[in-house]
């Protein structure tokens, strides 16, 4: 639905047939996104009903331990819990009982189901509304699966979202809704360009508090930030919304792009675009100038991780001037993914899915530059001698639109650079 | 059910994979869902292992329920032995394939594999980390090792150490050589660095040393048993400790005690002048249990500092710790709640935490020093340098860390003589810290915990008790100021004076 004259969907990747892997998949459950949407949210709290292996997890995703206690927890299941499903619901409805009265500053409640509650089949569902009639007005209780049975990594984020969208207030106002969790500092310049592109009224999902959630109807035209949110767009056309297919806004190339396709619907004229966006343009090309000169000519393979692979591939390939050998992702979303697609030069294999040993096999075969990839793999790689760049650092950094442009670039050439600099060897020796 | 923010401990087939990580030959094939890979970047990422752990998972999805995961398993057991080509093989399951019941080990044994396929049960819903790597290797040994000749030597197996144990790879290399020094020879080190072959020659050792009973009590009771070896039951954490270990491994060897102290330096470090300082310094303890009572023997007897609580997160271990805390007149805290133990630490309010990575950001929010004594690890508990914690030099490791974190004797008393001028600030803190220990985080609001301990209604204070307080030196001004406070409110007092905060002063002298 783009009107970017310089995608040709006949060309790139579209064609690309895509190997589609089943073994077994070093990635994370959707559990993680908790990690970022509770700091995005903050008058919500994210109750994982689970085992000691999801506390485990949300703790060693994180790596770092904040806050004494932070707005997300494990209910753990127990033998007795397992024994009767009754028992079950009375132990949850008495832990939220307790956890909303030492947390009066909680507005919303998830109750996030795991592998373990789905497979005893504890219907969070029915929960989060019998607790929810307990707790309206004040508390508001949803529920969504974060579980690795259903969820991979950023998928927990779709199911977040996905979750809100039927609860949120009808409108038959044209107001844009911008849709995925982004870092406060990104989310406002990217509300300043919009402004300056005359484009509004601008509603955000997730909105930052519970009482401000964004109205959706029949002329909302949703437009996403992140790739990985195909069951919230679903979700979002049911409520009537259009949901615009453009590239996302990656560097400099993708934020133009993203911006262009709104400014189309909004019929923005060419000068007022040019006007809100030339400096910004010319300011990201320069701080990505910085790192493609690091990055230029390197070969690099994508290990299957937050679905951000593709426009990462295209932004890196096009921008950055590297060459993708093979990107894989946990999912395609072909609908979504369609103008990236266009615009990534043929030549990668595209795989979905993963096998991790086969896969690790076809690395050590091409033997790329770099290697993006899970915190599981990267020292292992790195061991044998190839340059990894962490993929969670994707998502917990801002990387999206114009000014982070250069920050995202910066983020595969350090790894490179640091190589380049290190050095054990004698004096005038060869390392 | 049970609510958790932060836990001590992972799941039970974490602890299987502490095991199966750090031994060789061995590969483990775990029946569990997508998501539960996260386990390996405990050891690639904390520990910086350049290999990834030996365990191949089978990470089922929703869609594999309906069909068949009974098939998934035998498929990714067949592979994994296929491409490791392993000398012994553990299958299990994690928390939700525990659920579905496939029975890991009898689908192994059907595809009669050439190699032992060691099946593991642990209860996910019901234990955790310590239990499940104590389970594993208890599990291992008896499937491999063998009652068999005695070495010629004296000799004896090291058991306990783990993948991502607090300092053990250090403490192996330290024991061996106090050993060494006695003219014993090492048999066995097990789990780390041991391949199932290696196991297979436990039963050569005339003596089993227990170095830590979270991950190998199980395993020394039965090779008690079976294989006839008595082990050590002191844990050579501390001078007086070492010295009781030493004195265990000769009467177990019948060879007398040869130590070189030379390099001990703890007992004359304690007793220097500039460690006049630390008598009396009130400090709280938290670990497992071992850690936690090896912790407790030093401050008490070989620092001088006054423990005024203690406590472990393995209930399984709890009795030893509530012993040892009646010993001190003090009720042991046994929890796994980390909240329980963060408003323990508020309300006793020690000058130094001797705990886990978890009490180290209960002692950044709370302005108090904290040193780390055990598990669970972070990255900055496996440094490059050696740093073992048992025998005499890891006495000497203790005294340099636990003290680090305090500000040293001298120190203390220059920024009592130069608190006033204008050149200094007292809020720098130290200058070996970075300045950064005093400060209240300031990304979270105050927590219930916190907010409870400033009862409505507290006492004010009046401007000239807030200059004097003031005056008091950073690192006791929190403990100045809320025993003032509780003083205060003891004795119904609406307003603080100078007066109230000398009185107070007087009160709480010791």
């Amino acid at each position: 639905m783009t009107e970017l004259s310089s995608i040709d969907t006949s060309r790139g990747c579209t064609d690309t047939p895509v190997l589609r892997e089943r073994g077994q998949r070093e990635v994370f459950c959707g559990l993680t996104g908790i990690v970022w949407l509770h700091r995005k949210m903050p008058d919500s709290f994210f109750l994982v009903v689970g085992s000691r292996t999801c506390a485990h997890l949300l703790q060693s995703a994180a790596g770092v331990m904040i806050f004494a206690e932070p707005r997300f927890g494990t209910a753990i299941l127990e033998e007795k819990d397992l024994a009767g499903l009754a028992d079950a619901n009375a132990e949850l409805d008495r832990e939220v009982d307790r956890l909303l009265a030492r947390r009066p500053d909680i507005r919303r409640l998830f109750l996030v189901g795991s592998c373990p509650s789905e497979v005893i089949k504890l219907d969070l569902a029915r929960a989060a509304e019998r607790i929810g009639q307990r707790h309206a007005p004040r508390v508001e209780v949803l529920n969504f699966s974060g579980s690795g049975i259903e969820t991979t990594f950023t998928e927990g984020e779709d199911a977040c979202l996905a979750a809100m969208v039927p609860g949120l207030p009808a409108t038959d106002a044209r107001e844009l809704l911008v849709v995925g969790a982004l870092p406060d500092v990104v989310e406002d310049q990217m509300l300043a360009l919009l402004a300056r592109l005359g484009i509004g009224p601008v509603r955000l999902l997730p909105a930052r508090r519970a009482d401000s959630a964004p109205t959706v109807g029949p002329q909302t035209v949703a437009a996403l930030v992140q790739p990985f949110l195909g069951t919230t767009a679903a979700a979002l056309a049911e409520r009537g919304a259009r949901v615009l297919t453009a590239p996302f806004p990656f560097g400099e190339e993708g934020t133009t792009a993203w911006l262009a396709a709104i400014a189309a619907e909004w019929g923005v004229d060419a000068a007022t675009f040019a006007a809100a966006t030339d400096a910004p343009r010319a300011r990201a090309r320069k701080a990505v100038a910085a790192a493609a000169a690091t990055l230029g000519g390197k070969r690099i393979f994508f290990l299957p991780d937050s679905q951000l692979e593709l426009p990462l591939a295209r932004f890196l390939t096009r921008e950055c001037g590297m060459t993708a050998v093979e990107i894989g992702t946990p999912y395609l979303h072909a609908g979504l993914m369609a103008a990236e697609l266009a615009l990534l030069a043929p030549g990668p294999a595209i795989v979905e899915g993963q096998d991790v040993e086969a896969q690790l096999d076809r690395v050590r075969a091409a033997q790329p530059d770099l290697t993006v990839c899970g915190l599981g793999l990267a020292n292992p790689l790195e061991a044998e001698g190839l340059a990894t760049k962490w993929a969670i650092e994707l998502v917990f950094t801002p990387v999206h639109f114009y000014d982070q442009a250069g920050d995202l670039a910066a983020l595969f050439a350090r790894p490179l650079r640091r190589r380049a600099r290190l050095n054990f060897g004698p004096t005038g020796g060869q390392p | 059910m049970k609510l958790t923010v932060w836990t001590y401990e992972g799941p039970p087939h974490v602890g299987a994979m502490r095991v199966a990580t750090a031994m060789t030959g061995v590969h483990y094939v775990l029946h569990a869902p997508q998501g539960d890979t996260y386990a390996d970047l405990l050891f690639t990422m904390i520990e910086r292992r350049g290999q990834r752990p030996p365990v191949s998972y089978t990470t089922f999805q929703a869609r594999d329920l309906g069909s068949d995961t009974a098939g998934l398993f035998r498929q990714t057991l067949q592979a994994a032995y296929d491409r490791f080509r392993p000398q012994a093989l553990i299958v299990g399951a994690s928390c939700t394939a525990e659920l579905i019941q496939d029975d890991p080990g009898g689908l192994a044994e059907s595809l009669g594999l050439p190699v032992p396929v060691i099946p593991l049960e642990l209860p996910s819903y019901q234990r955790k980390e310590n239990f499940g790597a104590d389970e594993t290797f208890l599990a291992i040994c008896r499937a491999l090792a063998r009652p068999m000749p005695r070495s010629e030597r004296p000799s004896c197996n090291l058991l306990g150490a783990t993948a991502l144990g607090f300092r053990h790879r250090d403490d192996v290399a330290e024991i061996e050589g106090l050993l060494s020094d006695m003219g014993i020879a090492v048999n066995l080190v097990a789990p780390l660095g041991a391949s199932p072959a290696d196991i297979a020659r436990m039963g050569a050792a005339h003596f089993n040393v227990l170095l830590y009973p979270e991950t190998a009590e199980a395993t020394c009771r039965w090779a008690e048993r079976t294989l006839g070896q008595p082990y050590t039951r002191s844990i050579p954490i501390g001078v007086g400790a070492t010295r009781d270990f030493l004195a265990e491994v000769a009467q177990l060897s019948g060879l007398p005690v040869r130590a070189d102290e030379s390099r001990l330096r703890l007992p004359w470090w304690s007793r220097s002048v500039d460690s006049t300082y630390l008598t009396g310094k009130r400090v709280f303890i938290f670990g497992d249990a071992t850690h936690a009572l090896a912790a407790a023997r030093i401050a008490g007897d070989e620092m001088g500092f006054q423990v005024v609580g203690l406590g472990a997160y393995n209930r399984e271990f709890a009795r030893p710790v509530r012993a040892a805390a009646q010993a001190l007149g003090l009720e042991a805290l046994i929890t796994d709640d980390y909240l329980e133990v963060e408003a323990a630490i508020a309300a006793l309010q020690p000058e130094l935490i001797l705990g886990t990575q978890m009490e180290r950001h209960i002692g950044k929010r709370l302005g108090i020093p904290c040193a780390v004594i055990a598990a669970p690890v972070h990255v900055q508990d496996f440094p490059a340098r050696t740093s073992p914690q048992m025998g005499f030099e890891g006495a000497n490791v203790i005294f340099y860390t636990w003290v680090h974190p305090l500000v040293m004797g001298l120190e203390e008393h220059l920024l009592t003589m130069f608190r006033d001028d204008f050149e200094f600030s007292d809020e720098a803190g130290a200058s070996h810290h970075g300045g950064h220990g005093a400060q209240p985080a300031p990304l979270s609001a105050p927590s219930p915990t916190e907010a409870a301990a400033l009862p409505a209604g507290s006492p004010t204070w009046l401007a000239e008790a807030e200059a004097e307080l003031r005056k008091v030196p950073f690192f006791v001004r929190g403990k100045a100021r809320r025993n003032t406070e509780a003083f205060a409110a003891l004795h119904g007092m609406a307003a603080i004076s100078v007066e109230t905060l000398y009185e107070a002063k007087a009160h709480y002298a010791r």
